[in-house]
C-alpha cells in the first residue's frame, strides 16, 4: 500500500514537471512564431562588410577615431565608453557580438540592444514598444530597433508635422 | 331587441369605431413594416441594402466598392492605448485616418485631433492647441495628446440620441446609423471629448481617393446633415487588422487589441503600465487608455 502511494506521488510529480516544461517551451515559442521582422536597413553597398574587411585587411583592435573610412559615422551612443568593436565583431565582420562574445547576426541585432536596454527589449517583445503592422489577433510584423533608432545616434529624430486642421472662421 | 347590443355605446356609432380601429391597424402596420434602424434590421434586408449602396457608390465614384457587413467577433472587446511619452505630434495618424475613412476634405472633417499641451501645466484642455504648425515636432516644452472617440462603456452620446441612431456594438465600438440620424447634434453636445463631427455641407472626397474597402457602420460615404465619428476602423478591425492610425504612427505610440485576451498587447499595457483616462471623473469609462511607456 505504502509503495503504491509513493509511486502515485512520484508519477504526479513527473507529470507536473513535464507539463511545466511544455508550458514554458510554448510560451517561448509563441512570440517567435507569430512575428516577422523585415531585413536590417543597411546603407547601400556596405553589406556584406567582408567585401572590404577580408584577409587582406587585418583587424586593428586599438580603440581610435576613424580617419580613413566610415568618417560619416558620428557616434553619439555612449561614445565615452563605446567604440566600433564593442558591438561589431572583428573576427566575423558580417556579424555583431554580445558582451559575452557570442556572435549575433544583424537580423537579430535586438538581442545586442537588449543587453543594456532590457526594459525596452521586454516591451518590444510584448509589442508595446515600437510600431507593429498586421493583425491584432494574428500575423504581425515587428521592426528592428535599428529601423527607428540609428545604432550610432539612437535618439529619435524630430520630424516636420503634417498640416493641422484649419481653424474655424467666424462669419462677419 | 337583438340588433341593439349592450356593447354599442351611444357615443360612438359602429362606423366610427370601425374607422378608428382601421386607422390604428394601418398605423401599426406602417410602423412595423416601415424602415428600421440598421441596429434592428435582418441579415437579409441588410444584404439587400448593401447591394444597393455598392451599386450607388460604384456609379458615383467609378470604382468597385465592397461594403462589409461583418458583425462583432464573439469574445472580443476592443480597447486602444496611446503612449503619451512617444507621441511627437507629427499628425501622420490624422492623414491615415482621413484617407482610410473617407472623411470630407472640403469642408474639412478630421476624426483625430492632436492637442499640443504645455509640459508645465500637464493635461489642461483649456490650454490645448490643435492648430500648432512649427517646422519640426516635438517642440521644446510641449507634449501631445491625440484625441478621438474614446468608445466609452458608459457613452453619454448614445443616451441622448432621440432616434436611437447611435449605439454600442457588442465588441465595444460605438457606431452611428447615418440613415437614421436626424442631425439634431444632441450627441455632439453630450460628448465631453469633442469626438463627433457634423456634416454641415455635402462632404466632398475626390473619387480617386475614395477607399473602396467599406463597412456599413463605418467609412461608407456620409450624406449632408448627419454626425460621424471614429469607428476604430471597423472595416479593418472586424477583419482582424490594426486600425489605420496604429499602422501609420511612426513612433509606435498607438496600440490596439482585444481586452479580453490575456496575451494581447493591450492587456500587457493595462497590467504593466501607468494608464490614465481623459476626464475620468465623468464616469464615461472610456476604452481608450493613455499611458507612459517609459
Amino acid at each position: 500500500m505504502r509503495n503504491a502511494i509513493l509511486a502515485f506521488v512520484i508519477a504526479m510529480l513527473v507529470a507536473l514537471i513535464v507539463a511545466a516544461l511544455n508550458a514554458s517551451a510554448q510560451q517561448a515559442a509563441t512570440p517567435g512564431a507569430r512575428v516577422e521582422v523585415p531585413p536590417p536597413p543597411f546603407t547601400d553597398g556596405v553589406f556584406p562588410c567582408s567585401n572590404c574587411h577580408n584577409t587582406t585587411m587585418p583587424a586593428n583592435r586599438t580603440r581610435r577615431v576613424l580617419t580613413d573610412f566610415h568618417t560619416d559615422i558620428d557616434l553619439k551612443h555612449d561614445a565615452e565608453h563605446r567604440w566600433c568593436l564593442d558591438c561589431h565583431d572583428a573576427d566575423d565582420r558580417d556579424q555583431l557580438h554580445l558582451a559575452s562574445g557570442e556572435p549575433v547576426r544583424f537580423e537579430e541585432s535586438y538581442r545586442l540592444c537588449g543587453q543594456c536596454h532590457g526594459e525596452k527589449y521586454r516591451d518590444w517583445r510584448a509589442g508595446v514598444h515600437g510600431r507593429r503592422v498586421g493583425q491584432w489577433n494574428g500575423q504581425k510584423q515587428y521592426l528592428l530597433c535599428v529601423h527607428c533608432h540609428s545604432p550610432h545616434q539612437p535618439r529619435f529624430k524630430p520630424m516636420p508635422p503634417l498640416a493641422g486642421p484649419r481653424p474655424p472662421v467666424r462669419p462677419k | 331587441m337583438a340588433r341593439r347590443s349592450d356593447a354599442e355605446s351611444p357615443d360612438m356609432t359602429r362606423r366610427q369605431f370601425a374607422s378608428v380601429a382601421a386607422a390604428a391597424a394601418a398605423g401599426f402596420l406602417l410602423t412595423a413594416c416601415g424602415p428600421r434602424r440598421l441596429h434592428d434590421i435582418s441579415k437579409d434586408t441588410l444584404r439587400k441594402a448593401i447591394a444597393d449602396w455598392e451599386r450607388e457608390y460604384h456609379e458615383k465614384y467609378g470604382k468597385a466598392v465592397h461594403v462589409s457587413d461583418a458583425g462583432p467577433i464573439p469574445g472580443v472587446l476592443f480597447a486602444y492605448a496611446l503612449d503619451l511619452s512617444r507621441c511627437n505630434g507629427n499628425r501622420r495618424c490624422v492623414e491615415a485616418c482621413v484617407h482610410e475613412n473617407n472623411q470630407s476634405r472640403e469642408p474639412q472633417i478630421q476624426w483625430i485631433r492632436v492637442l499640443s499641451m504645455n509640459k508645465d501645466k500637464g493635461i489642461d484642455f483649456s490650454d490645448a492647441n490643435p492648430y500648432y504648425s512649427p517646422p519640426e515636432v516635438p517642440e521644446p516644452g510641449r507634449f501631445y495628446v491625440p484625441t478621438a472617440c474614446q468608445h466609452c462603456r458608459n457613452p453619454p452620446c448614445t443616451k441622448v440620441c432621440p432616434t436611437g441612431a447611435t449605439w454600442s456594438e457588442a465588441d465595444g465600438i460605438v457606431v452611428i446609423d447615418y440613415d437614421w440620424c436626424i442631425g439634431c447634434r444632441c450627441c455632439m453636445a453630450a460628448c465631453p471629448y469633442g469626438a463627433r463631427h457634423f456634416n454641415w455641407r455635402v462632404p466632398h472626397v475626390p473619387a480617386e481617393e475614395i477607399n473602396p474597402d467599406m463597412h456599413y457602420l463605418g467609412n461608407r460615404p456620409r450624406p449632408r446633415g448627419v454626425v460621424e465619428k471614429c469607428t476604430w476602423c471597423i472595416q479593418r478591425t472586424r477583419a482582424g487588422r490594426y486600425p489605420a492610425c496604429v499602422e501609420a504612427c511612426p513612433t509606435g505610440a498607438r496600440k490596439f487589441g482585444n481586452m479580453l485576451d490575456p496575451d494581447s498587447e493591450i492587456r500587457y499595457i493595462l497590467e504593466n503600465k501607468r494608464v490614465l483616462l481623459l476626464k475620468e471623473e465623468l464616469k464615461t469609462m472610456p476604452k481608450f487608455f493613455y499611458f507612459y511607456g517609459t
